[in-house]
């Protein structure tokens, strides 16, 4: 919403303000200002000149030498180009030292363009006369603006006289963010209503004239509603004898101070009123309604209408359409229809003023993929009792313009007359609401500012027809605060009970995941949660994989963002790829996300959040490396028993001799691996990618932050060694399996301390050694005691076809 | 003999005086006090001695000894200083080589703006809480005082499931999941993903990150929330921040206020990260409607509440002075290390 300051001043005359005083003002008391412009900021010294004589240049044919009376004691030279002046023409100059708005190619340049006396081909030049372009407008908003050349004003205006002012250029026009609660800020008077009210100045509402000759309205058109829950009212008036013409110079700079071309003036006014009431109204040539009736009433599914702008459209049976006896000649609030627009050889006009559903015309007009200025107001929902007003204001400036005979009377269908609400004013709570003290005298005043009035009899505040956003206590709380001011509201701090605060078991267990991956080397990463299906494939998961079952977003931004993800590895593999891309060497990184796991599809109820962790790493490190990764991250977030490692080689987006599972009794809490050389293709990366993922909710049920103290031993540890050779098929984890269960409960430590497959021994076997160290709590171990044990753990490996090595 | 003694006596110290190294000295102690040495060699001559002369010889080697002795700790004491003071010599290192490096991974921005909130407001008595992603309509809308066809549902761009399942368009329907559980006071804080259908650019992401607060309490006033909120404000960007409350509007506060505080750049002179105004929108805020409360079956008559909401790319973007929304979800190396 824009409004001109010399527009709102219209209505409060008496408002004297500075641009930022008015802007800073209007935002702290609600009707929050974007920005303001004011385009004669960047004019200097441009003042109203007459050409008293013209003569050719002596060296250029295509320029000529001209003198101008600035209105000072001498006329001033000046050398131009322009082909379209000639002798006592009125002129905007420039003078030298001075400032235009605009460049020669009528672009606006921000600060100005500086104008100095010169010599143009050897003659003396003191100024430069101005196109309405280097003026900072337009041809659109000055339409008596010439195609090319110098501005031309009329001969009434005084030579020396302040061409901004001449103009209204130098009009601050203020761009306003009107929150949806106050539709009836979308007008000029709501926001001039809302600037009374600020600076405490009277407001004075327009003065509405009666018009209309002898005749009835009702002799020319009747008017029925047949949708009445989409069209709360609708009143038309006529005007007769009309002409066409431009409107009164006043009425288009306004129009065009707000960005609206002049046109003519039936456009102009209804244009006006639009702006003025927030009413749109719309006009037919009434020769064009057959059997003198207008008809509201839904479209038929598929029916197809031609609209003002030649577009066919084609509509459903919520559309909603303004008809005559025959044929539809409108869609309702959107926009008119082909056949009944206004043509210059107009003789009767029928002004509509109406109101339609707000949510009625903003399904359809989004529909229809036309958004109109007409259906911009209404979908925000207006107040039927602004119709008759501005139909009437409509009237009085086509009679005042002369533009044609207002007939007497209306035609008004208003079947449910809509009163304002009535909300008790209890200054008691607004006080608690607020934490202030504030009289109920005081609140009196603030509210009839924006005519929210008292009734004394009832204790109410009686609401006008246009606040619909004022039902409740608080309602009428935030309406005196914003009077009051904010800024005075004391600042304190609650007072209540207290409460202990902190975090939940799944978040502190996050954060210490996240705070071990640091350490380790990882780096947050984030990543979006919707994807393309096509990251399946990509990430070769099977056809008939549950993995592939997502939730699926009606209204995508494409298909790349169609589906929530249920895996996490896309977002991973395409950050990993886009490093490796940009040659960045030995990345990790990790990412704390949920994944999306539907219990049935369609979704009937919400899918289940899982937190994956994923961490990522190419460069330095191998599968090992993260392997040890995992173990500190599952050991730091309280998992305290030592974890199995199970291979798999169905896990089709790993290396399927690379990749492991990892269970605590049964839970799986990870996964991790090689990512297979066809997937790291498919994310282009040509290195080593391992990758794994941390279920964080099974972690958390694993998870136990509760230590107990071990008392540090008091008696040596006893150390052997075990060095043997076993097939390659058989396991580490199952040899540690089997020592650990034959070692018995003295065993303090094992530890793998050399792997060799190699030349030195037979192909097909291994070679793995030991270290292994025991300890009792309470007593140093026996010789004797020991030996029993090795013997035992040997012969154990030996049923598994592990020899020891001599 | 106490003669021998004295000879003995200047030939040790000589020796002792001269010795260049431990090695040297501890021959010397061998030879003049070992069992083979002089020394003791004249303490056996003793037997030789008459039995009057005994006491007085014996003392004399006594006295001999100790001196030997005293020289000898004195001067090894010297000789191991100066071969520490040696060995020291040879280790100087040139301390301003580089470190070796343990590479430690680093913050998202986003964590590091959420923990700096969280931690603020923990300390206020706030329990940090979560909720779905993917919700339902009517926790997302409805409960919020959104009903349908309210235009507010197209101004945020809603991406949706189906008619009754959304992509959650704001943290606010976690505020309805806390109060349903029926716990109060209330003091809760919730950081967490939220969409809405705009295409990327520096400005816009279709996902980024809100934070919730609310408080629900009897008596809670809209002096608690500005109270609050300038708390806030202060320890997020330092005790000199002012801030400022703006009347606005939102479906499920009344009244409702936006929050500006002054530029944290430049002070409040205007910049061009506060565009030039001195001050920096940061959050919405106001008192819960009391739609919503009933919603949550809260009796309005005794309890009142405030709420807040934040965007937190836009806090970190602000913060970290980072100029392009994009960075956050391209997961560079080169960015991600310097936070």
């Amino acid at each position: 919403m824009n409004t001109s300051l010399e527009w709102i001043k219209e209505y409060v005359p008496e408002l004297e303000v500075t641009a930022q005083e008015y802007v800073d003002a209007m935002t702290l008391s609600g009707t929050k200002v974007e920005g303001y412009e004011c385009i004669g900021e960047d004019l200097d010294k441009v003042v109203v000149g007459q050409i008293l004589k013209i003569e050719k240049h002596p060296d250029a044919d295509k320029l000529v030498v001209c003198q101008v009376d600035i209105g000072k004691d001498a006329p001033i030279q000046i050398v131009t180009g322009a082909p379209n002046v000639k002798e006592m023409d009125k002129v905007p100059v420039v003078l030298s030292g001075g400032k235009v708005a605009g460049n020669h190619d009528g672009e606006r340049v921000k600060g100005g363009v500086q104008i100095t006396s010169g010599k143009l081909r050897g003659v003396p030049s003191e100024g430069m006369m101005c196109s309405i372009e280097e003026l900072g407008s337009s041809r659109e908003m000055y339409p008596e603006a010439p195609e090319y050349g110098i501005f031309i004003f009329g001969q009434d205006v005084k030579v020396g006289e302040d061409v901004a002012k001449v103009l209204g250029l130098d009009d601050i026009v203020v761009e306003y963010e009107v929150t949806s609660n106050r539709v009836d800020c979308f007008a000029v008077i709501g926001i001039a209503r809302e600037a009374a009210a600020t600076f405490g100045k009277e407001f004075h509402y327009p003065e509405i004239k009666a018009t209309g000759n002898d005749e009835k309205a009702k002799d020319y058109i009747s008017v029925s509603i047949e949708n009445e829950e989409l069209c709360s009212r609708y009143v038309a008036r006529v005007v007769k004898n009309v002409k066409i013409g431009p409107s009164p110079v006043w009425m288009q700079r306004r129009l065009a101070s707000v960005g609206i071309r002049p046109i003519n003036n039936i456009v102009d006014i209804t244009n006006y009123v639009m702006e003025e009431f927030g009413q749109p109204m719309h006009a037919y040539d009434i020769s064009t309604i057959e059997d003198n009736k207008i008809v509201v009433k839904t479209a038929k599914a598929g029916d197809k209408f031609t609209t003002l702008d030649g577009q066919e459209r084609t509509l459903d049976d919520k559309t909603l359409m303004i008809c005559d006896g025959k044929k539809p000649i409108g869609i309702a609030g959107i926009m008119g229809g082909e056949n009944s627009m206004i043509t210059e050889n107009v003789q009767t006009v029928l002004f509509e003023a109406a109101c339609f559903d707000g949510t009625n015309i903003r399904l359809s007009s989004k529909k229809l993929g036309m958004r109109t200025d007409a259906s911009g107001k209404f979908e925000k929902g207006l107040d039927p009792n602004q119709a008759m007003l501005a139909i009437n204001r409509c009237c009085q400036f086509m009679e005042e313009f002369g533009a044609g005979e207002v007939v007497g009377g209306c035609v008004d269908v208003y079947p449910g007359v809509r009163e304002g609400n009535r909300v008790v004013l209890e200054p008691g709570k607004i006080n608690q609401l607020l934490g202030t003290d504030i009289s109920k005298e005081d609140m009196i005043d603030y509210l009839a500012r924006v005519d929210l009035t008292y009734d004394d009899n009832t204790g109410e505040i009686v609401v006008p027809s246009w606040r619909q956003d004022i039902h409740v206590m608080a309602d009428l709380a935030e309406e005196v605060v914003r009077f009051y001011g904010y800024d005075k509201i004391p600042t304190t701090l609650p007072s209540g009970r207290s409460t202990t605060g902190g975090k939940s078991k799944k978040m502190i267990v996050e954060e210490n995941a996240r705070v071990t991956a640091h350490y380790n080397g990882f780096s947050q990463a984030m990543t979006y949660s919707f994807e393309s299906p096509k990251v399946f494939d990509k990430l070769r998961i099977p056809k008939d994989s549950k993995l592939r079952k997502a939730v699926t977003i009606l209204n995508p931004l494409g298909e790349d963002f169609s589906i929530m993800r249920t895996v996490s590895l896309n977002g991973m593999l395409t950050s990993l790829s886009t490093n490796y891309n940009r040659r960045n060497k030995d990345v990790r990184l990790f990412e704390l996300g949920n994944v999306y796991l539907p219990k049935q599809l369609p979704l009937t109820e919400l899918p289940e959040e899982r937190m994956r962790m994923t961490l990522g790493m190419y460069g330095a490190g191998d599968f090992f490396e993260l392997k040890g990764v995992v173990e500190d991250i599952l050991s730091e977030c309280g998992v305290k028993k030592k974890v199995e490692f199970v291979p798999k080689a169905d896990i089709l987006y790993f290396h399927p001799g690379r990749c492991a599972e990892v269970y605590l009794n049964g839970v799986k809490l990870a996964e991790l691996g090689q990512i297979h050389p066809l997937v790291a293709a498919n994310y282009d990366i040509k290195e080593k990618v391992y990758i794994a993922v941390i279920d964080i909710l099974n972690l958390v049920e694993c998870s136990n932050y509760d230590y107990k103290f071990e008392e540090i031993p008091k008696y040596p540890a006893v150390n052997r060694d075990l060095s043997m050779m076993c097939s390659k098929g058989i396991l580490a984890g199952e040899i540690e399996n089997c020592i650990r269960e034959n070692a018995g409960e003295h065993l303090e430590n094992l530890e793998l301390f050399d792997v060799y497959e190699g030349t030195q021994i037979a192909a097909g076997y291994k070679s793995l050694a030991y270290s292994l160290s025991f300890r009792a709590k309470d007593k140093t171990m026996e010789e004797e005691e020991i030996t029993q044990i090795m013997n035992r753990i040997i012969k154990a490996l030996a049923k598994m076809n592990v020899e020891l090595r001599q | 003999m106490k003669e021998k003694l004295q000879q003995i006596r200047e030939d040790a110290t000589r020796q002792i005086q001269e010795s260049d190294g431990l090695g040297k000295l501890n021959e010397v102690r061998v030879n003049v006090l070992g069992k083979k040495g002089e020394l003791t060699q004249m303490m056996k001559n003793m037997k030789n001695l008459s039995a009057e002369e005994r006491p007085a010889f014996g003392q004399m080697v006594n006295e001999t000894r100790q001196a030997i002795e005293a020289l000898l700790d004195e001067t090894k004491k010297k000789l191991e200083a100066a071969e520490l003071d040696l060995q020291l010599k040879k280790e100087v290192i040139d301390v301003t080589l580089p470190a070796k490096k343990h590479h430690v991974g680093h913050s998202h921005p986003n964590t590091l703006a959420v923990e700096e909130v969280e931690r603020i407001f923990i300390g206020m008595g706030y329990e940090i809480m979560d909720g779905p992603e993917i919700e339902y309509d009517y926790y997302n809308f409805e409960a919020l005082n959104i009903p349908p066809n309210h235009p507010a549902k197209d101004e945020q761009d809603t991406f949706y499931v189906n008619d009754k399942i959304v992509l959650r368009t704001q943290t606010s329907p976690i505020q309805i999941h806390a109060m349903e559980q029926g716990k109060l006071p209330l003091r809760m804080l919730a950081p967490g993903r939220v969409f809405r259908s705009d295409e990327v650019d520096a400005t816009h992401s279709p996902s980024f990150h809100q934070i919730e607060g609310l408080v629900v309490d009897r008596g809670v006033t809209f002096s608690d929330l500005k109270g609050t909120l300038e708390e806030f404000a202060k320890k997020m960007f330092g005790e000199e921040t002012k801030v400022k409350f703006r009347p606005h509007h939102f479906p499920f506060t009344e009244p409702s206020a936006e929050m500006d505080v002054s530029c944290f750049k430049c002070g409040g002179k205007g910049c061009r990260f506060c565009k030039g105004s001195g001050w920096i929108e940061i959050l919405g805020c106001g008192m819960v409607h009391p739609n919503v409360l009933e919603k949550c079956n809260i009796d309005t008559e005794e309890y009142s509440g405030f709420a807040f909401g934040m965007g937190l790319e836009r806090i970190a973007l602000l913060k970290y002075e980072i100029d392009d929304m994009r960075l956050l979800y391209e997961n560079d190396d080169r960015f991600l290390k310097q936070f």
